[in-house]
This record gives structure tokens, sequence and C-alpha cells, in this order.
């Protein structure tokens, strides 16, 4: 069902963690509809840096949450904001058609993080 | 180390019913209608499996009419009471416990304008005779409940309930596919008219089902044809399988208290060790009344998909009722209607044991089982407890 890429970000999903001092946070999804993402992201000169995350969902969620993290590792946020869920699947060698969802929700995550430290830099 | 823990999925095949069937795969290949000698022999293996069937619930031979499954053989008793019985009442009962090959037919029957009552089982999966009662209008004509669900074992109150059913002239039938060949049924001493079973639920082949039909209930076929099944249930015998479900139904009542006693052990080891061994764990169903060899959780804060395949890299098959693992994506309306919240529905997982399996299984797999666990925790944001969960949430998946 799954490819040999998402079981190997599944089996071993990279940048798992909280990060305390994260400069952006964006939390994506419902546990009442079975996943939750929870991305951090650490910026320097309108470079991600690092990028860590926490994952409550099936084994496509997971492995979605693992490769986007190492997707975003060294892009600037406007190159982050190129990362659609079509890429990360694709990253992934493909999704099955149901779980197209779990790669929309690691996206969504990443934009409410990228947000999430605009609107915290607007404030300082 | 290997372990097929999903026996309510299915069953391997034993090796005396493959040998049982070999001759009708090979040169035994004749109709059972044909008058010559390679049909008649064909007919009379027929009619020896109806009658080792027949045996395993206490039927009659002629109560017992094969199909290819127990799907088909829900279909054939609702939609087939539905028909037969449509001018004395349009009003049919059945429960959120059932399976699909129950619901959707039942679905179905309301389109073609059938009312259909669904009752709701509680917190422990069982529907109360007293629901069912009040379910009751002088329109009813046919109740169904399943025997033992095979998503959370509870067996439910059947003899009750055909009591019930009987009593106001009401058609009665269960889906005893997840019991028949695991613990004892007896149609007689229960009091159904309908009841459907599967071959490969106890190790018979996949293909086989029945309908046992109570002598004496109007019933309008399924499939409509030749005079095969007597009429009932047309198309050329599936000859090998139905051999094939007669030695296994054989076998079952043969060994039936050995097979319990078996399951029941490996089960309460697992479940014992597991409800030890992880925390904000839930054993789901109910604790006594219920299939001996079923063993069901919802495991707080991760999701039953990726439970499965972690387990699954290390050798051991089980199921889960989470929305991942089902392509509606909607977690199990049998956890929900039993009012078990979404986000714990979601934790579901659920081990069924057979012949095959042994202790040392359950041992290898209470090692490894609270390692998946604690893997997957160590990944989920909610490790810590259900922070900021809504209870309604709006899960249609984005395109």
């Amino acid at each position: 069902m799954y490819s040999k890429e998402v079981m190997d970000h599944f089996m071993n999903p990279r940048n798992v963690g909280e990060m305390p001092d994260a400069d952006g946070v964006g939390v994506e999804g419902n546990p009442v509809c079975g996943d939750v993402m929870k991305l951090f992201i650490k910026v320097k000169d309108d470079r991600i840096v690092d990028a860590k995350f926490m994952t409550f969902g099936c084994g496509a969620a997971i492995a979605v949450s693992s490769m986007i993290t190492e997707m975003v590792k060294g892009k600037t946020l406007d190159e982050a904001l190129q990362i659609s869920k079509e890429k990360v699947a694709e990253a992934l060698g493909g999704l099955p058609p149901q779980k197209m969802h779990c790669s929309n929700l690691g996206a969504d995550a990443l934009r409410k993080a990228i947000e999430d430290y605009k609107n915290r830099q607007k404030k300082n | 180390m290997e372990c097929y823990f999903d026996h309510v999925a299915t069953n391997p095949l034993r090796p005396e019913v493959l040998e049982a069937m070999m001759p009708y795969l090979k040169e035994e290949f004749g109709n059972p209608l044909s008058v010559y000698p390679l049909g008649v022999r064909a007919r009379e293996a027929v009619e020896k499996a109806r009658e080792q069937v027949a045996s395993l619930v206490n039927a009659r031979p002629s109560e017992i009419v094969f199909t290819s499954s127990g799907a088909e053989a829900n279909n054939f008793a609702l939609r087939g009471i539905a028909m037969a019985r449509q001018y004395e009442g349009k009003h049919i009962i059945v429960t959120r416990m059932e399976h699909h090959s129950v619901l959707n037919p039942a679905r179905f029957l309301e389109k073609l304008g059938f009312a259909v009552t669904y009752v709701n089982p509680d917190r422990q999966g069982l529907i109360s005779p007293d629901d069912i009662k009040k379910a009751i209008t002088d329109e009813t004509i046919l109740i169904s409940v399943i025997y033992a669900s095979p998503e959370v074992g509870t067996i439910e109150p059947i003899k009750e309930i055909a009591q019930i059913a009987r009593e106001r002239g009401i058609t009665f039938h269960t889906d005893a596919v997840a019991a028949v060949g695991n613990i004892p049924v007896d149609v007689e001493d229960l009091g159904v008219d309908l009841l459907s079973m599967a071959a490969h639920q106890f190790y018979g082949p996949k293909g086989a089902g029945a309908l046992y039909i109570r002598q004496g209930t109007r019933i309008i076929p399924l499939i409509f044809g030749g005079i095969q099944e007597g009429g009932r249930r047309a198309g050329t015998e599936n000859v090998p399988a139905i051999v094939g479900m007669g030695r296994a139904a054989e076998l079952a009542k043969e060994e039936l208290p050995q097979r319990v006693e078996h399951v029941r052990g490996l089960r309460d080891k697992l479940v014992e060790g597991v409800m030890n061994k992880i925390e904000a764990i839930h054993y789901t169903g109910h604790p006594d009344r219920r299939l001996p060899g079923h063993a069901s959780f919802c495991v707080e804060y991760i999701e039953g998909e990726a439970m499965l395949l972690m387990l699954a890299s290390k050798g051991i098959y089980a199921a889960s009722g989470s929305a991942c693992t089902s392509k509606a994506l909607k977690a199990s309306p049998v956890l929900l209607s039993m009012g078990i919240p979404a986000h714990i529905a979601h934790g579901s997982i659920v081990f069924s044991f057979g012949m095959d399996n042994t202790m040392e299984q359950i041992e290898y797999t209470l090692e490894e089982f609270p390692q998946v666990v604690r893997r997957l925790r160590e990944l989920s944001p909610f490790a810590k407890g259900w922070e900021g969960v809504e209870e309604e949430g709006r899960c249609t998946p984005k395109k």
C-alpha cells in the first residue's frame, strides 16, 4: 500500500520533537478526524535553519511530517511556501489517493508555521 | 516471529478441509443436477456437507441454504424477508453493531420505502432487549441483530431478542458469521428464524457461506434462476467450497471445546499483560460476554493504522477500526455508537486468535506491543493528554 520512502520515513521519522525556542509554530488537523500535525521552525535571515514535528496520525501523516521537515531545512521562507502537497507526496514516492489529505495537512501546517513566524516579527 | 492475530478477518484453511475439497477440484467435477454418476456423486457430496453444517448449529439439513459468503447470506435474509413480508408491514429493526452486509441492505430497503430503526448499543457494545422491544411497531416485519461483534467481541442476548420477536410474529435474523465455529450456536435453543454463517471463519474455504432458514419461513430468493438449493438460491453449486465448508463444520463441532479453551487462554494472557504494561488504554467491548479469542482496545494519544504498520514490521498482524484504515476515513461507526469519543476510537486495535497461535507469540507480542505504543507516543503532540480537543469536528478530507 505504501511506497518504500513512506515506510522509511514512518519507521525512522526525522526531526521528531518539541522545539521550545521555535520562531514559528503551525498546528493543523483535528484529533477527532484522526490526524494532527504540529510543525516547529527556526528561522535565521529569512531562511529556515531547523524544523521539528510532533504528529498524531496514520503512517502517511507521520511520513509526510518527517519529509516536510527535511524539505524545508535550508530553504528561504518564500521557497518553503512553494512546497505543495503534490511536491511532498512526490518526494515520498507517491501516496494512496485516500491519503493525499495527509500531505495537504503537512503543507498547511508549514504555511501556518511561517505565518506564525511573520506575525511574531511584526510584533517585535 | 510471525504472529497472525486477525482471525476475525479470515482463517487459514485446515489441511483436512483442503484434502476433502481436492477431489472436487479435480476429477469429481460433476454438476450436482446431472443424472449420471459423476453428477450424483457431486450431489451427494453437497448433501453431506449440508448435514455437517446443519449439525454444527443444530438445524435440519433442509433448513440450510448454501451461499457464496456471509455477506450474501445477510443480504438474502434482509432482502428476502423484506420482499416476502412487505405487504404485512414495512418496518425493519437492525442495530448499530451490524456488519456492512446488514447495514447496507437495510439502507437499500429504506430507498425502496421501508422504514428502518437503528438501535444503539451500550458502552460495552451490548444491545438491550428492552430497546428492541421499544422499537417494535405494528409495521415491524423483521429484526436483525448481530450474534457477536468482530470489532469489539461482544456477544448479544440473541435468545432474549428472538423470544421478543417470536411473541410479536416478527421474523428474526442473526448475523452469526463471527460466532459459528468459534462458540456453540444452537438455532433451536436460540429460537432464531434465520442465521448467517461463513466457512472461512472456522478454517473452511473463502467463497462458501450459508443461511439457516427455519422450516416454514417464507423468503424470496436473492438470485433467481435454476432449481438449485430447493429453488432458493440459483446457480451451479460451488461444490469444492461447499464440501470444504461441510468438513470444516464437522471439525469445528468436534473440536469446539478445545478451540474455545485454547484461544481464551491466549486472549486472557494478552489482555492481562497489555492492561498492566500500557497506560491510557481501554479494553473495548464487554469484559465477559465476548468471543473467547477476541481482544480489542483503544490506545489513547496514537492512531490505529500507525500501530498496525509498526506491529506488522515486527511480524504481528492485527486489525483496527481507525478512520485511517478505512477508505471512508471515518472512525468505526460501531465504536462511535458505543459512545467512545472519535479521538479515542482512532486508537482502536483488535487482536483475534486462532488454533495456529501459541503462548510464545503472546509473550513476544507483550514485549513488542508496548514498545510500539511508546514509540508512537514519542511522536504524538497529545502524549501528555488531549489538550484542546473539541468533540465536534468536521473531518471531510480536503481535496
